[in-house]
């Protein structure tokens, strides 16, 4: 997020789209409410009718993989009615022009045929966003997890930027994050092609990043106005705005010599693999050995079927987790790990707020925290690992990676009640607020996408075969694959068996009762499920969740990757369903 | 923030301009009963026990008035003491009396109450009501509403609405037969209600508390394990058991706040199926081993490995849900021994 979850109170006006915080964020949902309740206007972009609509000003019901479209279709109308931010625009942006050519031809009447949205309702959308005094936007996995994903968060941008909300208090562009460390994962380098803090292993050749797949002109472009300068080391190398450009490699060259130096080792500058790379289709691409630590991607990967397949085919798996979960069946040896109560530590929220976490309890059994597990494997290598705590590993962690991290000594963070990266000196604040005053690239860039029609289901779309679009939620009283929730009965009373959303027209079409099962099956596979009846799907479009084993949707989810961040685009499937 | 002076009793002191009467006296320590005011939530003026004088102008509902500059509050008097004397005794007269089997005993805002104004035994005898029998709603597996023990002040209706925003609850019926309820009088799970406990939480009395309410011997702070909110919490630990969890008051994300996960989610920190023990797979079935056997078998395997396919065949997926510390370990640990590959799923 590039604001504090706090900053949402007090929102002119908030938009949210493929986020169901109520559920998923339930106190950020509460924040939401309480804007709502003290002025702000509220608007959802969802397919789905989800809680918050209840509280709407407008809710943009679009039909699943038309994001770009309806996005641009807001821009359209902001600049048509000349409702942008103009000294905003002139003085911190630059792209402006490129983007009012783009979105010229996506005319409310135009993005209404696509979308499936009224066009009145674009319009009143795009003037309440552009009129009040802070536009908000908040969003979630429905934005990302598209072929199309990352475009879909570009086009997003420009709203924000379009309308002078980025760099300002109750304003700007915040992505819920969906665990509670995914913010921390990222930032602490558990991504193929960077450390920790965002910096370059490699340049980005063969990683597929946005940048790569830019047209050479535009990169040229980009490379005219000095993007390529780093203002300061650190700046060069966050990867908080989309669309800058990779370092070059001399940056990449410096970094991997840094941590080299640090860390005692050569270290390779050979583009690692994604995790659908590491489960490749194709055997002879995959990975041969797998440490998978806190992860159950048997359950959470889509075309679940190819990553079981793909660890029965490995030479070898390590599973070290909590419980033996359905990954954890796959392994040849389990490693027991400490839980979150047993150890100390520290959390990132989606806020970029680093959180402390104590030790309450021991490790059950003979479990042990993992970083004591990786401390000792790191030692049956050869490594000269020596931490005898937690907090050794940060101060490493804040010497290695100044630029987010080194004012944030475990002492600040317990008296101060945790603080926002970048957090670049003992005597620094934190960030609440990203980008205030100026860029950490210098300037906002307007980028440009279109629609692609192809983006629903890559594999052939909806068809008379496949009539239906298959979209992914997650439920309140679950969370993720039930490691944890499954424990807690009274969750699972609350919530003990998946039930697919169906409209009523559609229960109506296939002749369906409440009780009945129903086959759903995509160009990936089938599976039976329940069905619970609900206007909160339109016609034509079902939901379901992937918290649980029985049945396994992600087994038929569409396993494409959005080719710019390599994540996938489970949430919109083509599929039929039938009654059995 | 602008400051006002007013006296309170005899005591001259300066409370913020927008306070009202009863939370100035609360900050300075000088305890003024009070049933249906929560700091939390906007005053309602329900049970007028917080009655006092402002000299000069008579009787006030000190929840409701804010402070003035010069202002003259008695806490205390006949008059005063006589309308407290008059809500209490109708309170408890209608309350279930058997204080010992109630969770919230000792904690209870009613018992405070009581023993302050000082209620005789002998006057409550004569008034007892024949005590209401209402059925408990304990359909909700977190919590237990019992109308028995219900005061009417409002807290949770408030609460519902102004704190979560979901308004699941309000007064229904009149008169005597005034009650809590759901739209409709369905059972609590039924409703809108999305178990968040958080009426729970700020329930003056045993009116709504957790089953199977274990108090904890001490608490620790930490940060929820489930969504990338971040909330803050205190864990409540009895021997080495999670028996409660309550929102961190004094953190800026949630403000105390919580959500049925964060709040009743940790059965699964001490579920019997925790793994106790590392598991080596021999022949298809797990089977115990030592820490040192895993190690080294897993050592032995990525060295074999490496040296049959390169230090590219091996690979990481590291967890969004273990501390930084511990990811940024991963990460090196695998870069160290030669390979880029690790991942984790942020992007599912
Ligand atoms: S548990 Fe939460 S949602 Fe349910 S009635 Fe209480 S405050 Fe409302
Ligand atoms: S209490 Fe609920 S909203 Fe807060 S971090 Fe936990 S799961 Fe998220
Ligand atoms: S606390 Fe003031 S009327 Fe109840």
């Amino acid at each position: 997020m590039t604001n504090p979850v706090s900053d949402v109170s007090g929102a002119g006006a908030i938009l949210v789209t493929g986020s169901n915080p109520t559920e998923n964020h339930p106190v950020i949902g509460y924040r939401i409410r309480e804007a709502v309740r003290t002025g702000a206007r509220l608007i959802v972009a969802d397919p789905r009718r989800i809680p918050l609509v209840d509280v709407a000003d407008v809710h943009l019901q679009f039909k699943p993989g038309t994001d770009i479209a309806l996005f641009n279709g807001l821009a359209h109308v902001i600049i048509k009615e000349e409702l942008e931010d103009k000294e905003y625009v002139e003085n911190r942006t630059q792209g402006f022009k490129y983007l009012k050519q783009i979105v010229a031809k996506y005319t409310p009447e135009y993005v209404s045929a696509i979308t499936g949205v009224p066009a009145k309702d674009i319009v009143t959308a795009a003037r309440l966003f552009a009129q009040a005094d802070s536009g908000a936007i908040v969003y979630c996995m429905g934005v990302t997890q598209h072929t199309c994903g990352t475009e879909n968060v570009v086009a997003l941008t420009n709203l924000s930027l379009l309308t002078g909300n980025l760099g300002k208090p109750h304003a700007g562009m915040n992505p819920l994050r969906g665990q509670n460390n995914v913010q921390g994962a990222c930032d602490m380098g558990c991504l193929p092609n960077v450390f920790s803090g965002y910096q370059p292993v490699h340049s980005d050749r063969d990683t597929g990043t946005y940048w790569r797949r830019l047209t050479k002109e535009r990169q040229l472009e980009q490379v005219g106005v000095g993007f390529i300068r780093p203002a300061s080391p650190g700046e060069t190398i966050t990867s908080i705005e989309f669309n800058q450009p990779v370092p070059v490699d001399s940056v990449s060259d410096t970094i991997r010599a840094k941590f080299s130096r640090a860390w005692g080792v050569e270290l390779s500058d050979v583009p690692g693999r994604t995790i659908a790379e590491m489960f490749h289709y194709f055997p002879h691409r995959r990975s041969r050995i797998m440490y998978i630590m806190g992860e159950n991607p048997v359950l959470t990967s889509p075309q679940a079927e190819l990553v079981r397949e793909a660890l029965e085919d490995m030479d070898f798996v390590v599973v070290q987790d909590i419980f033996l979960n359905e990954t954890a069946q796959y392994a040849d040896v389990v490693l027991p790990a400490a839980s979150f109560a047993e150890k100390e530590g520290t959390f990132i929220n989606t806020e970029r707020r680093v959180q402390r976490i104590h030790r309450a309890i021991k490790p059950r059994g003979n479990s042990r925290p993992d970083w004591e597990i990786l401390q000792e494997l790191a030692r049956r290598f050869g490594l000269n690992w020596n931490y005898s705590s937690p907090e050794d590993i940060w101060n490493e962690v804040r010497e290695l990676t100044p630029h987010y991290f080194l004012g944030m000594t475990y002492e600040r963070l317990e008296k101060e009640g945790g603080l926002q990266w970048p957090c670049p000196a003992i005597d620094h604040a934190g960030t609440p607020i990203l980008h205030k005053g100026k860029f950490a690239r210098g300037i906002g860039q307007f980028s440009t996408v279109e629609y692609r029609p192809q983006a629903a289901d890559t594999s052939g779309g909806v068809t008379e075969e496949y009539p239906f679009i298959l979209t992914t939620a997650r439920k309140l009283y679950q969370y993720h694959t039930r490691t944890m929730t499954g424990k807690t009965d009274g969750l699972n009373y609350l919530l003990d068996e998946e039930r697919m959303q169906i409209n009523p027209r559609d229960v109506q079409a296939l002749k369906l009762t409440p009780e009945d099962m129903v086959r759903v099956t995509s160009r990936r596979g089938s599976l039976e499920t329940k069905i619970e009846i609900t206007d909160c799907v339109p016609p034509g479009i079902v939901c379901m969740s992937f918290h649980f084993a029985e049945p396994r949707v992600n087994v038929i989810t569409d396993p494409a990757v959005c080719n710019m961040s390599v994540a996938s685009g489970v949430k919109v499937s083509a599929v039929r369903i039938e009654k059995i | 923030m602008d400051k006002v002076v007013l006296k309170l009793d005899d005591l001259e002191v300066m409370a913020n301009k927008e306070d009202t009467i009863l939370q100035a006296a609360l900050d300075h320590g000088i305890y003024i009963p009070h049933l249906c005011y929560h700091p939390d939530l906007k005053p309602f003026g329900g049970c007028r026990l917080c009655v006092v004088e402002i000299e000069g102008r008579g009787l006030t509902i000190s929840c409701k008035a804010p402070v003035e500059e010069g202002i003259a509050v008695r806490t205390e008097g006949p008059e005063i003491d006589k309308m407290r004397r008059v809500a209490a005794e109708l309170l408890i007269v209608n309350h279930y009396s058997e204080c010992l089997q109630c969770a919230r005993n000792t904690d209870c805002k009613l018992q405070d109450i009581a023993a302050y104004i000082g209620i005789e035994e002998g006057r409550l005898q004569r008034l007892k009501r024949t005590a209401r029998d209402l059925p408990l709603d304990d359909s909700n597996p977190f919590f237990i509403r019992d109308p028995n023990k219900c005061v009417l002040c409002g807290i949770c209706v408030r609460t519902c609405e102004e704190i979560n925003g979901v308004g699941a609850i309000d007064f229904a019926f009149r008169g005597l037969d005034t009650r809590i309820s759901t739209l409709k009088d369905k059972p609590i799970v039924e409703s809108r209600c999305e178990s968040c406990g958080e009426c729970v939480v700020r329930c003056p009395v045993g009116a709504l508390v957790p089953q199977n309410m274990r108090k904890p011997e001490r608490e620790v702070k930490s940060i929820c394990p489930y969504c990338g909110t971040g909330c803050g919490i205190y864990l409540g630990i009895r021997g080495d058991k999670i028996v409660s969890a309550r929102g961190d008051r004094d953190s800026v994300v949630n403000k105390g706040q919580l959500c049925v996960k964060g709040r009743f989610g940790y059965h699964f920190v001490n579920h019997p199926d925790r793994l106790t023990t590392p598991l080596i797979k021999r022949n298809g079935v797990f089977v115990e081993a030592t820490w040192d056997e895993a190690l080294d078998l897993v050592t032995a395997k990525f060295k074999e490995a490496q040296e049959k396919y390169g230090p590219e065949a091996l690979a990481g997926l590291s967890s969004a849900r273990v501390t930084n510390e511990e990811n940024y370990l991963f990460q090196k640990l695998l870069r160290s021994l030669g390979t880029n590959s690790v991942d984790h799923c942020a992007r599912l």
